[in-house]
């Protein structure tokens, strides 16, 4: 499959910005099932200054400044990749879990080093036994390991109700555990703290989905917007991705833009300003299938 | 308990001095009780001392740590934040042999660490070739992702680096920890070494003590060398989070030794991948930067968004190479005492040499080996996180380990430490108290420097946990003494190179303008308000309610549009009248008390602590302590009030005396003079326009009371000689501009002061400030104060009060226009 994405987001200030600083993580990673074809950012106001690099996951990252006055400030996105066809492979015959987990405790080998960074805690999630707790049932066992995701991402989406109002950003864990809802983030974000206090290695994953679904098929919740998932990681496998707001196993209708251990490596578009007042902001999303 | 037999001033003071029993190394006296070699010289000096002598030199180290206002933060004091230091003043002393060893053993650790940034920001070799564990670098906060692949300003990470040291029963010096991140410390030892030579001059001179200031002048010569760009005179600013930081005072001290700007982090932008300075008269370039906010903190863009103190964009500049950063960023990872585990094996496989100095025996619970060793000896070793954490109740034994088992990496366990102990003077004698030393290293071309001294604390109980600022607790001189005579040092440049002539200092910030504005205000504003408090008080009739008053009516409605009465006291009886003066005096939770402005006073010149003298503080300190009640409950007599008001006029009359005499006429004393000005234009509008709303404004009592405020009652005999007159009073205080209390005087001096103001001179039209200033000038200019003879009995509808109400209109909307031209730091916001 091959999509065409065009990813728009727009403040609008009450007040003029003098200066504004920000970092853009939106164009999408080459990986084994995906090839981005092509990728423009137009960003208006034009900034002084842009720089490219690809940061310490590897993530592509433009940063840029606008010094000039500004009271809207536009930055569009748009992507032509190419997504393979297979289907995800079967998860019934993977390690069991115990063994994954001792693995990845000290002295872990050099080989595993990569992964074992997504077991540690991170700046927003860490390990906790209430966790651990919610995530045995998954993981009985002699549980094999991605029977064993797949069986969590089918309780979060269970155990959890979708509700944009419910959280935003910068809502912390805890409080969407207490809450029991919350967004495509927080989804990704339970996955990811409920598997990493097992021992696990798991990261996060934010992307698009295919804006409208094949005929005869269902709408995909989080299309219209940038989306979010986790990755488990497998010993011989790789890593492999569940996405708990729609209990799927992703395969060619999402596409992956940044990989990180939590949304807070990630963030698609943040900024710093000087001045500005209040803003709002529009953000529009599309992913067209060219072929 | 140390046993104490006689008072130590009257005998020998190593006659009384007993080490504590079972603490097997003592820093003073040897196993069979002898002085030790090193000490003599100090133990010989304080014999010879007469008696009491020594009880009143601790007196004058603590009345300068006063006097110059010394302090540290502690956080969530209810008390306020700010407690003096707390100096012993008996030095520590260390021998010329042994600080050499030392000196090697710290240099040793500096590249030994620095070489271990250098990997983790780097290739990482270490932890692919298992000589790191992987946990004990990911897991920490203090590992910046986007500070990997930063190549350090001069090649090093670590510019500046300390550790605490402590003497085990056995002599050997050991390390306690690493202070990677932000070294603080170092500018209190210089505070600690200024005090104590100045009042043991005697054992100073004798001594041979090393001195400080060589250090000082290389750290300022390494911070130059890494400015990115080769120029002249490299701009080098002091990072500082804000004075509500712990060591704040230290910041402001070392800046002003170093001659560095100290900045806030509001106070630099980013553009073009350059840091720039906001300077009054507009952006200039900054080279080096001496971070004193944390490693996570310095940038909201790339580093933690809820970060206030840092710079936007500051990590893409660094990364670009134009500005350097001392320490690097990330630096704080080696503060971690799970390291030290580690540290022998990676000397021995990145230096080749053995590790000079150990560390504390730490178990790193990331190890299995360690985390069952910890688990079983949980009470005999000091168990705490392995990371930087936010601060928890304590744990009970049951809790830790559950807490240790479900994720083990997240802790360390340390051994106890029996402190050696040195020589304390507790007031009456010289007592053994625990001690840890700290010691500073920077960076140079030629490799690591150690500082020869430090900053040796005193465990209070002995505690080696307890030794932290936060938990108070004293510090002392660390004297370093040496086998030759010591070389004088300073700080100044050398006279060999030649010296550019300068009659203007660096550009002022424009937030420390804000300030010095703002100090002009307030000083102004308590100095009037004192005036109006001792008129009132002096006319005050204790027999009779304030309605019964008629002369006073002017003086209280001025202080109640000033905010110093509440709107209530026309309706007060006698009594609770002077209880609402007294409040407007002492009350701090009245908006414009004077306790209240005298806070204020001190706030805003802690902002500006690295450019007020010492003779500011004094005064400062001097006008806290006469607002301070006497006692809980005991009233004050209006009798002594006057008394307070008179010494705080002659305290305010100080301040302005400094500023007159001792300022170079640069910005800051401009913005500081021209909020005077303004505030005292303001106070004298509403004063005059409330005297002549007065039924008796021609009454000489009350033209008395004008003349009082205003400060002109001499000026005046000595021109009329006869009763005041309403006419000739209102002439000699609006329009006579012979006169530096008339109101035409001060706008006058506002527009002298306009004028050479940076932005000013640049632009062919008066800005909108200017402007309104000039028709103030004007509207007065017009006056014709005769006009008031004519107007008996409604002297406030001429065109004299007409003028006086468009200057209170017109004032303040004058404030805000300079605000607007030179203090906007607009602020800063996120948006994600």
């Amino acid at each position: 499959m091959e999509y065409r994405i065009t990813h728009r987001t727009t403040y609008d200030y009450s007040e003029p910005v003098t200066v504004s600083h920000h970092a853009a993580r939106l164009q999408p990673r080459t990986t084994d099932t995906q090839q981005p074809r092509n990728f423009a950012l137009n960003i208006a106001p034009v900034p002084a200054l842009r720089r490219q690099r690809v940061d310490y996951l590897g993530n592509q990252v433009c940063s840029f400044s606008i010094q000039e006055n500004h009271r809207r400030f536009e930055v569009t996105a748009t992507s032509i990749v190419a997504v393979a066809n297979e289907r995800p492979q079967s998860l019934a015959l993977t390690p069991e879990w115990e063994g994954v987990v001792e693995r990845f405790r000290d002295p872990v080998s050099p080989n595993d080093v990569a992964a074992y960074e997504f077991c540690l805690n991170s700046p927003l999630l860490y390990a906790a036994p209430e966790f651990a707790d919610y995530a045995r049932a998954s993981f009985t066992r002699g549980t094999q390991l991605l029977a064993g995701a797949r069986d969590l991402m089918k309780r979060l989406h269970n155990d959890f109700i979708y509700d944009p109002r419910a959280t935003t950003v910068a809502t912390p864990l805890t409080e969407v555990w207490e809450k029991r809802r919350g967004v495509c983030q927080d989804f990704a974000h339970l996955g990811i703290a409920c598997l990493r206090s097992l021992g696990l290695p798991a990261r996060y994953v934010s992307g698009y989905l295919r804006t409208l679904p094949p005929q005869g098929h269902e709408r995909l919740i989080g299309s219209d917007a940038s989306h979010a998932w986790f990755s488990v990681f497998c010993p011989q496998t790789g890593w492999v991705d569940f996405d708990p707001t729609n209990n799927i196993l992703p395969a060619n209708e999402h596409i992956t833009v940044a990989l990180g251990r939590d949304f807070s490596d990630v963030s698609p578009l943040s900024g710093v300003l000087t001045g500005g007042g209040e803003h709002t902001v529009d953000v529009a999303v599309d992913v067209e299938p060219l072929s | 308990m140390p046993i104490t037999k006689t008072i130590a001033s009257t005998a020998s003071h190593s006659d009384v001095y007993t080490p504590k029993s079972g603490v097997p190394w003592d820093e003073y006296l040897d196993a069979s009780g002898n002085v030790r070699r090193h000490f003599a010289g100090l133990a010989r000096d304080l014999h010879d001392l007469p008696p009491g002598e020594l009880k009143r030199r601790a007196e004058t180290a603590r009345r300068i740590v006063d006097e110059q206002g010394i302090t540290y933060n502690v956080y969530g004091d209810p008390r306020g934040m700010e407690r003096p230091w707390q100096l012993d003043p008996i030095p520590f002393l260390i021998a010329p042999a042994e600080w050499a060893s030392l000196e090697t053993a710290i240099t040793q650790r500096a590249e030994l660490l620095d070489h271990i940034l250098a990997d983790c920001y780097g290739p990482q070799d270490l932890i692919r070739s298992a000589w790191l564990p992987p946990a004990l670098v990911f897991a920490q906060s203090d590992f910046l992702q986007p500070a990997h692949g930063i190549r350090p300003a001069g090649g090093r990470h670590l510019n500046f680096y300390a550790a605490d040291l402590a003497r085990s029963p056995d002599c050997q010096w050991w390390v306690l920890g690493d202070r990677t991140a932000i070294p603080t410390g170092a500018g209190y030892a210089l505070a600690n070494r200024l005090i104590t030579s100045r009042v043991l001059p005697e054992p100073f001179r004798g001594c041979r003590v090393q001195r400080q200031a060589g250090f000082f002048r290389e750290l300022q010569n390494s911070l130059s060398a890494l400015a990115p760009h080769p120029v002249g005179d490299p701009r080098v600013v002091l990072l500082t989070p804000g004075p509500f930081n712990e060591t704040y005072f230290e910041q402001s001290w070392l800046a002003r030794y170093l001659g560095y700007t100290m900045v806030q982090g509001e106070d630099l932008t980013v553009r073009d991948d350059r840091v720039f300075l906001k300077t009054l008269s507009g952006l200039e370039p900054v080279d080096v930067i001496l971070r004193r906010v944390d490693d996570d903190f310095c940038d909201p863009l790339e580093l933690r968004n809820d970060s206030m103190l840092g710079v936007p964009g500051l990590v893409g500049a660094v990364r670009a190479g134009n500005v350097a950063l001392a320490n690097a960023l990330g630096t704080g990872l080696l503060q971690s005492p799970a390291f030290m585990a580690f540290l022998p094996g990676l000397c021995q496989h990145l230096l080749g040499e053995e590790l000079r100095m150990p560390s504390v025996a730490t178990w790193w619970c990331g190890q299995k080996s360690a985390e069952k060793y910890a688990l079983e000896n949980l009470a005999e070793l000091n168990v705490r996180p392995a990371f930087r954490t936010r601060p928890e109740p304590a744990l009970s034994p049951d809790e830790m380990r559950a807490r240790i088992r479900f994720q083990p990496h997240l802790w360390t366990a340390q051994e106890r430490v029996a402190l050696s102990t040195a020589p304390s003077w507790n007031g009456s004698a010289l007592v053994p108290q625990p001690i840890v030393l700290r010691v500073y290293v920077v960076a140079t071309p030629n490799g690591y420097r150690v500082m020869p001294g430090g900053l040796t604390r005193v465990a209070p109980d002995g505690d080696v946990r307890l030794i932290s600022m936060q938990h108070g607790g004293a510090s002392k001189d660390t004297w370093v003494l040496s086998d030759a005579p010591v070389e004088e040092v300073t700080l100044l440049q050398s006279p060999s190179r030649a010296i550019e002539l300068r009659r203007v200092g660096n550009n002022l910030p424009s937030r420390l303008a804000d300030n010095f504005f703002w100090l002009g205000r307030y000083a102004e504003r308590a100095d009037a308000t004192a005036r109006l408090l001792r008129s009132t008080l002096l006319r005050f009739n204790p027999e009779s309610a304030g309605s019964a008053m008629p002369l006073l009516t002017p003086l209280l409605r001025a202080m109640e549009l000033q905010g110093q009465l509440l709107p209530e006291w026309l309706t007060h009886n006698a009594e609770a009248l002077e209880a609402d003066l007294m409040g407007a005096i002492f009350d701090p939770t009245r908006a414009c008390s004077l306790r209240n402005l005298a806070d204020r006073l001190e706030h805003l010149a802690m902002l500006v602590r690295d450019r007020t003298s010492n003779d500011v503080w004094r005064v400062l300190s001097q006008l806290d302590e006469c607002l301070t009640l006497p006692g809980e409950g005991r009233m004050l007599l209006a009798g002594e009030a006057i008394a307070v008001l008179n010494r705080l006029l002659m305290l305010t009359a100080s301040l302005s005396g400094f500023s007159r005499e001792n300022m170079t006429r640069a910005q800051g004393w401009r913005f500081l003079d021209m909020g005077l000005r303004i505030e005292r234009s303001l106070y004298l509008c509403n004063f005059l326009d409330c005297a002549l709303r007065s039924p008796g404004a021609d009454n000489p009592s009350l033209l008395e009371a004008v003349l009082e405020f205003t400060d002109c009652t001499l000026t005046y005999r000595s021109r009329y000689n006869l009763l005041p007159d309403i006419t000739a009073v209102f002439d000699l205080i609006l329009l006579d501009d012979t006169n530096p209390r008339s109101l035409l005087f001060q706008l006058l001096q506002l527009v002298k002061h306009f004028e050479r103001l940076p932005r000013e001179k640049q632009s062919a039209l008066p800005s909108p400030g200017h402007r309104l200033l000039i028709e103030c000038v004007t509207r007065v200019r017009l006056l014709d104060p005769r006009e008031l003879t004519g107007l008996i009995g409604g002297w406030h509808a001429g065109q004299t009060g007409a003028v006086l109400r468009d200057l209170l209109r017109d004032l303040p909307l004058l404030s805000d226009a300079i605000a607007a031209s030179y203090f906007t730091h607009s602020s800063i916001s996120r948006a994600d």
